[in-house]
């Protein structure tokens, strides 16, 4: 157990890293997955096949191969992922500007694949709106922008919220996965740092991984059961 | 096309639709000769040396990676295949469970003596807390950290395999199981009540309407959801190959990577591609089956219940799976 008092340090840093590689790849996957999702529903059908194409993609294959094309095909094509380093952005999250670009590329990766599944549940969303909803704003003259922003995605959202929570909560276990690609600042990789690397005991330090990520996913996924409740309730009435 | 956003389109519609179409395809050619195809080639990607391996059955590594391929796929059947029977048998004892507990919250025990009988609500409750406990650290731990546990920890205890395989089954198992179980539960809560009622009217035991009356009908409506699961676990196969190096499809992959670079072959990207189109066929045929059984239910007259958060959530997760 003096792994805790030795090495706080080094668990805060996994967590922090942990932290930041979630917030920028489910910023980066809800762009991204909005701009598929807008492809998905557009009226064009090659557009559309592109969106399904997209999701079909990423969401059959394991996220392990996509963090293999990242790491491999990125710098064989002459990409360090620099692109990432943002100016405003580096100096907030450290690990962005630094010369290894391991974090990046499994960032990207993790935005990448996260994105089909951000775009299968603002789909669902859209989808669960009652026909009526968009008929009757139509038969009321409202144009297509208009009907979208006023009708139906406020009532997409409410339907899209818990879905797109649960997928937010697997990506952060998802981010998890970095470890196996060299990025050492991430929860995970602190048990090969500590365990492999330095030989402290193996069960405290899983113990100090484990209740690390059990502190974002549970309190994220008992709002998402709050939520859910509310709106069950909601429609009940 | 989506019926909540789009009216049965009119004459001038489907000419701008036609007309629209024919501008968007040549820009997606473009976009892709650009963004892929040009510099995959100007990297050299597309050399025949590279693809022969794969391609060529002349070539003399084809039926060496051929034959590491297929072990690797028998090897991931076998993980995957032994996960899901694993997991289905505990998330369905669980789901069975964690009901029977619930509802052995109401019972007061009062045909026990008094020290007995509050012995008795005090281990449900404790059994309820435990269970929920589980549930919720299983399934909020990711994949890849339980299996890393199980192979590392496990030995410590005593506990040792020859065949890492089994670290894989039981890491997956583990939290699969909780999956099911809970997809399973949410199953049977959604069921109509009138069922439960009838079995207990009909002097059934709860533990005998779970398990015989609302069990199966659960099971049914919720194989749509099953089957999602049944893909997750098949791509969660190939953290076995990165985390505990067991020669699973992903796992074999990566060792003919490393072994071509010992022979100067650069082959890292033709192999992934190869790989991750061999699984993405496998997947997406598993998850047209999960449609066509939802279509065939649906005709049958099963309701299709909305699925819960954790179903949704667990296809995300998919790292290897959701």
């Amino acid at each position: 157990m003096e792994v805790f008092s030795e090495k706080l340090g080094v668990f805060w840093n996994g967590y922090l890293g942990t932290l930041q590689m979630s917030l920028l790849a489910a910023i980066g996957a809800l762009i991204l997955g909005g701009l598929v999702a807008v492809l998905r529903i557009s009226p064009l059908p090659p557009l559309r096949g592109v969106g399904t194409a997209y999701v079909t993609l990423f969401r059959n294959i394991p996220l392990t191969v996509v963090m293999f094309f990242t790491a491999f095909a990125l710098p064989l094509l002459g990409s360090d992922a620099s692109f990432l380093k943002v100016p405003v952005l580096q100096s907030l999250i450290k690990p962005l500007g630094r010369d290894l670009p391991y974090f990046r590329f499994a960032t990207i990766a993790l935005t990448v694949y996260t994105a089909a599944f951000i775009c299968e549940a603002l789909r669902s969303g859209i989808s669960a709106v009652p026909t009526g909803q968009a008929e009757a704003a139509r038969s009321l003259g409202l144009t297509f922008g208009q009907n979208l922003r006023h009708i139906v995605l406020p009532q997409a959202w409410k339907y899209a919220v818990v879905p797109l929570g649960s997928v937010v909560i697997a990506m952060i276990k998802n981010s998890a996965l970095a470890a196996s690609f060299g990025v050492i600042v991430t929860l995970m990789g602190v048990v090969d740092d500590l365990v492999s690397q330095q030989y402290y005991d193996t069960v405290p330090v899983f113990l100090g991984v484990v209740v690390g990520y059990l502190t974002m996913t549970i309190p994220l996924g008992l709002a998402l059961d709050a939520v859910e409740r509310s709106q069950k309730k909601a429609v009940q009435r | 096309m989506n019926s909540v956003l789009y009216d049965a389109p009119g004459p001038r519609t489907r000419t701008m639709t036609i007309v629209g179409s024919l501008v968007a395809i040549p820009a997606i050619v473009v976009a892709i000769y650009f963004w892929i195809y040009r510099p995959l080639d100007d990297a050299g990607q597309f050399d025949g040396k590279l693809w022969g391996p794969i391609l060529n059955p002349d070539n003399k590594y084809f039926p060496l990676v051929w034959d590491r391929w297929q072990a690797g796929w028998l090897n991931t059947l076998k993980a995957a295949v032994l996960s899901i029977v694993a997991s289905l048998i505990l998330g369905s004892l669980l789901a069975l469970v964690r009901r029977e507990l619930r509802e052995l919250r109401r019972r007061r025990f009062g045909d026990r003596p008094e020290p007995l009988a509050g012995g008795l609500r005090g281990g449900v409750l404790g059994a309820r807390g435990a269970s929920r406990a589980w549930v919720e650290i299983a399934r909020g731990t990711p994949v890849v950290t339980t299996i890393y546990f199980v192979f590392l920890v496990l030995p410590l205890w005593g506990i040792d395999f020859d065949d890492r395989l089994w670290f894989l089954v039981i890491g997956l198992t583990i939290y699969n199981s909780v999956v099911i179980g809970e997809i399973l539960r949410s199953g049977m809560d959604g069921l109509p009540q009138g069922q439960h009622e009838a079995a207990l009217a009909a002097g059934l035991s709860p533990w005998q309407s779970s398990w015989l009356v609302l069990f199966p009908q659960a099971f049914r409506v919720m194989l749509p959801a099953i089957i999602s699961q049944v893909v997750v676990i098949l791509k969660d196969t190939s953290l076995g190959g990165i985390i505990i190096s067991y020669e699973e499809a992903l796992g074999v992959t990566k060792q003919m990577v490393e072994a071509f670079r010992g022979e100067n072959l650069a082959i890292g990207i033709p192999m992934y591609f190869s790989i991750g189109v061999m699984y993405v066929l496998v997947n997406y045929g598993l998850s047209k089956l999960a449609v066509y059984i939802q279509k065939r239910m649906s005709e049958r007259g099963y309701k299709p219940v909305a699925k819960p958060g954790i179903a949704v959530m667990a296809e995300a997760q998919g790292t290897g799976g959701v």
